[in-house]
């Protein structure tokens, strides 16, 4: 059970060759910009597509390049939020999220809509369009739409990283929040070590297109404080080594 | 007003409205196609569909003969089929201003639908949406200025359509003259005073249509 994830895509000099498992936990992507965090996760919602490799989601074949499987991104039961909310503009906040509740009976759609709106605290902006809410407010209407239909695994692609501090981590108590209320996979790419630090139950480090390592949060940062710490001090020897090679040719 | 004038008018509105219609009906669809579909042959259509643009009238309109005439490819099986044909009908007349109005439709609305964020479209696709719904929820009302000013600009060509209309449909009065093609037959014949009567109605309307629907694209700005 949980999302199982094989991919390899080879883009210009680029190549992605990933593969790992998660099961219903919160896995961070963590690693600079363009190792392939969004690009594995856009492989994983269906809207890039992959050379080759397998992605199942609780047992569910996704896609799978040996039996020729590729399922499309309505067919796949993601919740999918990325940096930029990609809301509506043209629709009202109640409208966008009501644009998520495809597959829901119409009697029950009204009383979903209204759920999100309580559980992301977004009471008094139903009837407001995109261009008059806050940054964190859209993020907050884009979780709440990518959530009413109740998917089967949320997929973050540093949906905060736009938002200021204090609404960060405003942020990641929703999360929080809402891992609690839904119990699914959550895949949230970063580069922010202090949000991979604060959410994860497991960080997978990407290195160029390829997994560096994966472990518990407090090991993978805990050994990277060590070799960054390392690293200042071979730097200190350095400068020590210099100023000895300059006072003896003085 | 006499008789002929009236028809003329009349056949003029029914002509440009009729292939405004369906300008925006095909122009939309294949638009959507070349903006949003890879698929082999892709500048080839685009490059068939935007002659009409740089071609003469009179060019467009014999390629539309070799075509649709009682011998052409398509008008001899019309003919054996239904044995009807197009030629020197006011059809033809709408065939005539659908082909050369077609480019600026498709030219318009392709742009437009082309800068709907790509974001958006992937965000109604992993919501569960599919092409169709995404495409009348998300894409059309959000490039509905370009698709307005598309149809306008469309109109106003088939409006003023005069070359490929007098190839195809021919001038007969009482049947296919249009008012630009009456207003043609006036002035050969040196009626000074029916050609200005239709100069001054033909440019009021022009001008009406233009002023409304400029009006119409602003308000849906």
């Amino acid at each position: 059970m949980g999302l199982s994830v094989r991919i390899f895509k080879k883009v210009d000099e680029f190549t992605l060759d990933v593969k790992w498992d998660t099961g219903n936990d919160l896995s961070v992507l963590f690693g600079h910009s363009g190792a392939g965090k969004s690009m594995t996760l856009q492989m994983i919602a269906g809207i890039a597509r992959p050379d080759y490799g397998c992605i199942s989601l609780n047992g569910k074949v996704l896609f799978d390049s040996s039996s020729a499987i590729n399922l499309l991104p309505q067919q796949r039961s993601f919740g999918y939020v990325s940096q930029d909310p990609a809301l509506f503009p043209h629709m009202k906040v109640r409208d966008n999220i009501l644009y998520g509740t495809k597959g829901i009976i119409r009697a029950e759609r009204r009383a979903m809509v209204n759920e999100m709106i309580r559980l992301l605290r977004l009471g008094g902006l139903e009837n407001r369009l995109p261009s008059e809410i806050s940054g964190g407010q859209k993020q907050r209407v884009a979780l709440a739409r990518a959530l009413v239909r109740r998917p089967d695994a949320l997929l973050l692609d540093e949906p905060f990283s736009a938002l200021d501090t204090p609404i960060r981590l405003e942020m990641r108590k929703v999360l929080n929040g809402i891992r609690r209320e839904f119990g699914i996979p959550v895949v949230l790419v970063t580069h922010d070590t202090a949000e991979a630090c604060a959410m994860a139950d497991r960080v997978i480090v990407y290195d160029r297109g390829s997994i560096g390592r994966t472990g518990r949060p407090g090991e993978i940062f805990a050994d990277r404080a060590i070799r960054r710490s390392q690293k200042a001090v071979d730097v200190q020897n350095t400068q020590r080594d210099a100023h000895r090679i300059l006072f003896c040719v003085n | 007003m006499n008789g002929s004038v009236l028809f003329s008018l009349r056949l003029y509105l029914q002509v440009a409205l009729t292939a405004t219609f369906f300008v925006i009906l095909v122009g939309v669809c294949i638009a959507y196609l070349l903006a949003r579909k890879d698929f082999r042959g892709r500048d080839l259509i685009d490059s068939l569909v935007t002659l009409p643009l740089v071609l003469p009238p009179t060019v467009t309109g014999y390629y539309l003969i070799i075509l649709f005439g009682k011998s052409g490819l398509i008008g001899k099986h019309l003919f054996t089929l239904m044995g009807w044909n197009i030629m020197f009908t006011w059809y033809a007349a709408v065939l005539a201003s659908f082909v050369v109005a077609l480019p600026l439709m498709i030219k318009t609305a392709r742009a437009a639908i082309e800068s709907v964020d790509k974001n958006l479209i992937n965000a109604s696709h992993t919501l569960g949406r599919s092409e169709v719904e995404t495409v009348f929820k998300v894409i059309l009302p959000l490039s509905g200025r370009g698709l307005v000013a598309g149809a306008v600009l469309s109109f106003a060509r088939a409006m003023g359509e005069f070359g490929a209309t007098l190839m195809l449909a021919g001038n007969i009065p009482g049947r296919t003259d249009t008012m630009p093609l009456a207003i043609y037959t006036l002035a050969n014949s040196g009626d000074r005073s029916g050609a200005n009567i239709m100069v001054l109605i033909f440019t009021v309307i022009s001008g009406l249509f233009l002023y409304i629907s400029n009006r119409f694209a602003m308000r849906t700005a």
